[in-house]
């Protein structure tokens, strides 16, 4: 579970939520307060971290913490 | 047309993050002009500046929607704070569509702008925030104010260098007068004290370089000036129309009557020569506000210690005024603050009202050796002074040649 940690921890710092409401069901806009440009910009703090691009396409799909989750497992890992 | 009045005042300052405590250190003869602590200056010829001490926004506002916004514009929502407390305005109880905020800034997020375009350099374009932008952009100032009050009358910011907080109070005071609003969160906010802007002042040699007594760098009027003071800040000014005020019990510190504005069509920085384009709109400024100019007690001057600026704003007020020029008391609110640029003219309005609300002028720090056009001139210097003011001037001359006076008088119910 280091991936999600790595992930929670972004997410509390870009969006100022508190720990425990970064769940993986959570949406980022509806339950984590995010507006668009706090999602492009998570999008960037995750490109960051894991090195990596992630295009506008897949980003679009990514609007739960769950979701980045598996998206980004199945990136670092191979 | 309608009447206009000041009903509330915040500042963040190199003298003070609150009014009273500005209004003091003033009347003190303190000054805020120290080396610069933001950021490491030994490559810069210039090491100085008004900074605002001990400035954390998040003890006012959510931490989330500070990071979300360049300190000019944090600046900006901790002065309009306190100038909407002051007002005591509880602005859900009128129609807000009615309240608009004009608030002036020469640069905008500057310091965001050198973050992200060294990002762009080193990194690419994929690096660059989604939040450049909205935190850039001048009239963010105006926009997150009315965002965060849910104010939707009138909105914009001007722009017109060291004159933006001047023409902002001017556009907030016609705006009233002409109906369009029955009252508007104006004033002005800059936080240009960033590595690249330094460079650029600097290498204008508009900046003094007394980086070895930096209390004493800031000296208008005075014959060993060698350039003004960058300085960061913000002013918010609540304007209201006179019966809306009087209706709801506000306290009311003054009146606006009259706003001058001028362009030079001269020369990028340097001024008109003799000051022609300030000595015009401090003509305009007192033709609107109606009164014989030997009613004119005091003029808060721009002074911003520069070989040009000083001598020919002196020049201006002699062939403006005459005769009277002898009787007017002046003094340079700069020789304290150092030049905030867009905010000069929004803080230099909250000096002038408070001067004139509290009848005391403070001195020109550092004026010791007037220049020849000053000698008969009578600018405040060595300690503050009583003073009672009916009408008072205030000038803010802006790089391009843009000139802005207003004038303010004081309210007697």
């Amino acid at each position: 579970m280091a991936l999600f940690d790595d992930v929670r921890n972004i997410i509390v710092e870009q969006l100022h939520v508190p720990p425990e409401k970064v769940m993986m069901e959570a949406k980022f806009i509806e339950d984590l307060g995010a507006d668009s440009l706090d999602t492009v910009e998570l999008i960037m703090a995750f490109e960051e971290k894991f090195d990596l691009q992630i295009s506008e396409e897949e980003a679009q799909k990514l609007d739960t913490v769950g979701k980045a989750v598996s998206y980004l497992e199945g990136k670092v890992t191979t | 047309m309608k009447r206009v009045v000041i009903t509330g005042l915040g500042v963040a300052s190199p003298v003070g993050n609150d009014v009273s405590t500005m209004w003091e250190n003033l009347l003190l003869g303190k000054s805020g002009i120290d080396l610069i602590k933001a950021f490491d200056t030994t490559n810069h010829t210039v090491k100085i500046a008004g900074e605002v001490k001990d400035f954390q926004p998040e003890q006012r506002f959510e931490p989330k929607s500070m990071k979300r916004l360049d300190r000019c514009v944090q600046l900006c929502m901790w002065a309009t704070h306190e100038a909407v407390e002051d007002a005591k305005i509880d602005f859900e109880k009128y129609d807000r569509t009615e309240i608009g905020v004009i608030i002036g800034s020469g640069i905008g997020g500057i310091s965001i702008w050198e973050r992200e375009h060294e990002k762009f350099m080193n990194r690419g374009p994929a690096r660059v925030s989604p939040f450049l932008i909205p935190m850039m952009i001048p009239d963010m100032t105006s926009g997150y104010v009315a965002i965060h009050w849910g104010l939707k009358g009138p909105n914009y910011t001007t722009v017109s260098a060291c004159a933006s907080g001047a023409h902002a109070l001017g556009t907030a005071f016609r705006s009233i007068k002409y109906g369009d609003a029955v009252a508007v969160v104006t004033g002005g906010s800059e936080a240009p004290i960033t590595p690249f802007a330094l460079a650029g002042f600097s290498n204008m040699r508009a900046l003094s370089r007394r980086n070895d007594e930096p209390e004493k760098a800031c000296r208008p009027f005075d014959n060993a000036r060698d350039g003004f003071i960058m300085a960061e800040g913000s002013a918010t000014l609540v304007f209201e129309e006179l019966e809306f005020a009087k209706k709801r019990g506000a306290r009311i510190y003054a009146e606006i009557v009259g706003f001058g504005a001028t362009g030079d069509g001269y020369h990028i920085t340097a001024p008109a020569p003799e000051g022609d384009g300030a000595r015009r709109s401090m003509e305009r400024a007192i033709r609107e506000a109606g009164c014989p100019k030997e009613s004119i007690t005091y003029i808060n001057t721009h002074g911003t210690s520069t070989e040009l600026n000083d001598k020919f704003e002196a020049i201006a007020i002699k062939n403006l005024f005459g005769d009277h020029s002898q009787k007017l008391v002046m003094n340079a609110t700069k020789s304290m603050i150092g030049h905030t640029l867009g905010t000069a003219g929004a803080i230099e309005a909250v000096v002038t009202i408070l001067s004139m609300y509290n009848g005391k002028v403070h001195q020109t720090l550092n004026l010791t050796d007037p220049l020849p056009e000053c000698t008969d001139l009578d600018i405040v210097k060595g300690s503050t002074r009583d003073l009672e003011i009916e009408y008072a001037l205030s000038n803010s001359l802006g790089f391009g040649g843009h000139n802005c006076t207003l004038c303010f008088r004081r309210y007697t119910p």
